[in-house]
């Protein structure tokens, strides 16, 4: 027996609950379908897209993705600790990798900002409603990710979870590192490749 | 039944299956009217079978979603009804508006209608789908105010199911969205964008939830399948059918004067629209297969899978059809719309209607779980004679669609609008034979509840238990 179909047969396959793997999927289906329009809108009118991208602001886009990263990597840290029994520490690094969620949507406001301020709308042009549709869908996820972990996190420092018992935390987890999945590609198609 | 006052649903199932008649009988007249154009002209006009068609389908579907929520929600909350009286003053209340409304769509013109009912104080007609006169709306509102608080508390003072809160959550989206038909402003862009907020949000929104919830319903009682794995299913439907639909109303905003942001956020978010109806039928099928009973209610269990099936068909493959705005462009307002009108409505909301009909019904008529065999077997020809010929309904206005876009639109020497509709008269001709069929498959359905036959035992405690 191959070591996949024996995981399945513990029921391990995929960690978490298996209907946010379904969510999950059809999420990326919807960026996918986004990303692929946007490259398709893209090849008909490189000039515009590529004059329009220099004026994003790619620091802010790069440090969005550091802060990102680190948040998954503290998910990954919570996990762990659950796996191991520790309550406590689970839940204080759920609540660093909210805090990182914060700090990612304060830059990102910003960033919007200057971009409404600067009298950029869904109307300035193709390269614009791609640029502001895409990272405010995004927005919205990075936001229901914090509202997830948030409920982890006050589910884990009520002692609701355990080394035996903890797929909320997997749950939780799997989604978060769906919407910085996304946000790397984002990041790279739409700030980065020229 | 295990809830007396869950008897409150039979007079809405009752009606809804009799307004159902008129729907199809007007909808022959309408289709006759396609190729004999002065037929009954001037008794019925066009424009009024064409009013009574849809408005009729959608009361009817109405009065079953009431019936539905009356039927499963004391069950599922385990407690009786708040106020069975308040249901049946209801019933009668919205029973006689409707047909006050629709006997003055046909015995009186439709401005003096609009003069009469006192139109001028609050304007609210003349837009399709929501011609009704302004009082009749306000008592639309009501009547789901008064259903609303009566299913509310009853789902307040007892079990709060999944099942339940889904199809809440969607009849209270029903009853506010339906405030935007009060919204009538001077500005044609305006109007036509706050209107599919009625229009669009109910078929694509919150009448998803309400199919769902009440499909899982079903699926739980006839298969016997844990509640858990059927909510989690729900839940994921749900989800999926708002993320998509609601952006997905941007599939109507099309050059209608909205921003060009709306062809690509209404192409991408509607291309996915398919989806949870994808997912629905998947769930359905499964949930069947892994059934833990063979409950003696097979019509219902045909019912349940078809309602999978034909809404995934109709309301998904035929929208994703003309729904990417390069292709609307064309296909705009063409037969195309009125083939996919035909099957998603019938797919996923007068079948989840019958479904519940059909599973509910024993129990309020006979106190047993099911129709006698005979009276089944005539239910499940019904059911495929009605829906192999709403195939063949959708096929045709196919044909005639891509005809007509053709020849109307993309020809090199596009042809006017007459002109054309003379050109595709024999898939018209086509349809409305097919009509017949599934008039048909109506009288059939309709003869089931008179059919006797060797009954199934009345319910006991135990089979009540068991089927819990």
């Amino acid at each position: 027996m191959s070591v996949t179909a024996e995981r399945v047969e513990h029921g391990r396959a995929l960690p978490g609950d298996f209907a946010i793997w379904v969510f999950i999927l059809a999420e990326l289906l919807v960026f996918g379908l986004f990303f692929l329009a946007y490259a398709f809108a893209r090849s008909r009118n490189v000039e515009l897209f590529n004059a329009s991208q220099l004026l994003l602001d790619r620091q802010a886009g790069a440090v969005n993705t550091v802060v990102l990263i680190t948040s998954s990597y503290f998910v990954v840290r919570a996990v762990a600790a659950i796996k191991e029994n520790h309550a406590r520490l689970c839940a204080n690094w759920v609540g660093a990798a909210i805090g990182l969620g914060g700090v990612f949507v304060v830059i990102k406001l910003a960033e919007f900002h200057a971009k409404f301020a600067a009298g950029i709308t869904l109307s300035t042009n193709t390269f614009y409603m791609f640029y502001l549709s895409l990272t405010f869908f995004h927005f919205m996820h990075v936001l229901l990710g914090m509202v997830i972990l948030a409920a982890v996190m006050l589910k884990a420092r009520r002692g609701g979870y355990d080394a035996a018992n903890h797929t909320g935390v997997e749950t939780a987890g799997s989604y978060w590192h769906m919407v910085d999945l996304v946000w790397l590609i984002l990041f790279a198609l739409v700030y980065v490749i020229r | 039944m295990h809830f007396k006052s869950q008897a409150v649903a039979k007079p809405y199932f009752i009606a809804a299956i009799g307004l159902f008649v008129g729907q199809i009988l007007f909808g022959l007249i309408l289709g006759l009217q396609y190729v004999v154009g002065d037929f009954l002209f001037p008794a019925i006009p066009f424009n009024v079978a064409r009013m009574v068609h849809t408005n009729l389908l959608i009361v009817w579907l109405l009065f079953g979603f009431m019936g539905a929520a009356y039927y499963l929600v004391p069950e599922e909350a385990e407690t009786e009804l708040h106020s069975p009286k308040l249901a049946l003053v209801l019933f009668w209340v919205f029973l006689v508006a409707g047909a006050l409304t629709i006997l003055g769509y046909l015995l009186v013109p439709y401005a003096s209608l609009a003069k009469m009912t006192g139109n001028d104080l609050l304007p609210t007609m003349g837009r399709e789908f929501l011609e009704q006169p302004t009082i009749t709306k306000a008592g639309i509102v009501i009547v789901a105010l008064g259903f609303l608080y009566n299913i509310g508390m009853t789902v307040l003072k007892g079990r709060k199911t999944v099942v339940s809160l889904v199809l809440l959550t969607g009849l209270v989206g029903l009853a506010v969205l339906f405030l935007f038909a009060f919204y009538n402003p001077i500005n044609l862009v305006k109007d036509k964008y706050y209107w599919w907020w009625v229009v669009h949000l109910w078929v694509e929104g919150v009448w998803e939830l309400i199919l769902g919830a009440i499909l899982a319903f079903v699926l739980i009682r006839i298969t016997g399948v844990d509640r858990e794995v059927i909510e989690k299913w729900l839940y994921v439907i749900v989800a999926m059918a708002l993320i998509t639909g609601i952006v997905g109303t941007g599939h109507h905003y099309y050059w209608i004067g909205t921003p060009e942001y709306w062809q690509w956020w209404g192409s991408i978010f509607s291309a996915l629209e398919p989806i949870p109806f994808f997912m629905m039928t998947v769930f359905a099928f499964n949930m069947v297969n892994r059934r833990r009973r063979e409950h003696p209610n097979k019509a219902a269990t045909l019912w349940a899978l078809g309602t999978a099936v034909m809404a995934f068909l109709g309301a998904g493959v035929w929208g994703f059809l003309h729904t990417l705005s390069p292709v609307n462009y064309y296909t705009h307002g063409s037969q195309i719309t009125a083939a996919h009108g035909h099957m998603a409505f019938y797919g996923a909301y007068v079948l989840i209607n019958l479904t519940i009909i059909s599973y509910a019904m024993p129990h309020l008529r006979h106190n047993a779980p099911a129709a006698n065999g005979r009276a089944q077997v005539l239910e499940m020809w019904a059911f495929w004679l009605m829906t192999i010929s709403m195939v063949f309904i959708t096929l045709f206005l196919t044909a005639a669609g891509i005809l007509q876009v053709w020849l109307q639109r993309a020809a090199e020497t596009p042809l006017p609008y007459m002109v054309v509709q003379d050109k595709v008269a024999l898939f018209y001709w086509l349809r409305e034979i097919t009509g017949l069929v599934f008039f048909v498959g109506l009288v059939l359905y309709v003869a089931s509840f008179f059919v006797k036959g060797k009954a199934h035992v009345p319910e006991t405690k135990a089979a009540r238990a068991a089927t819990a």
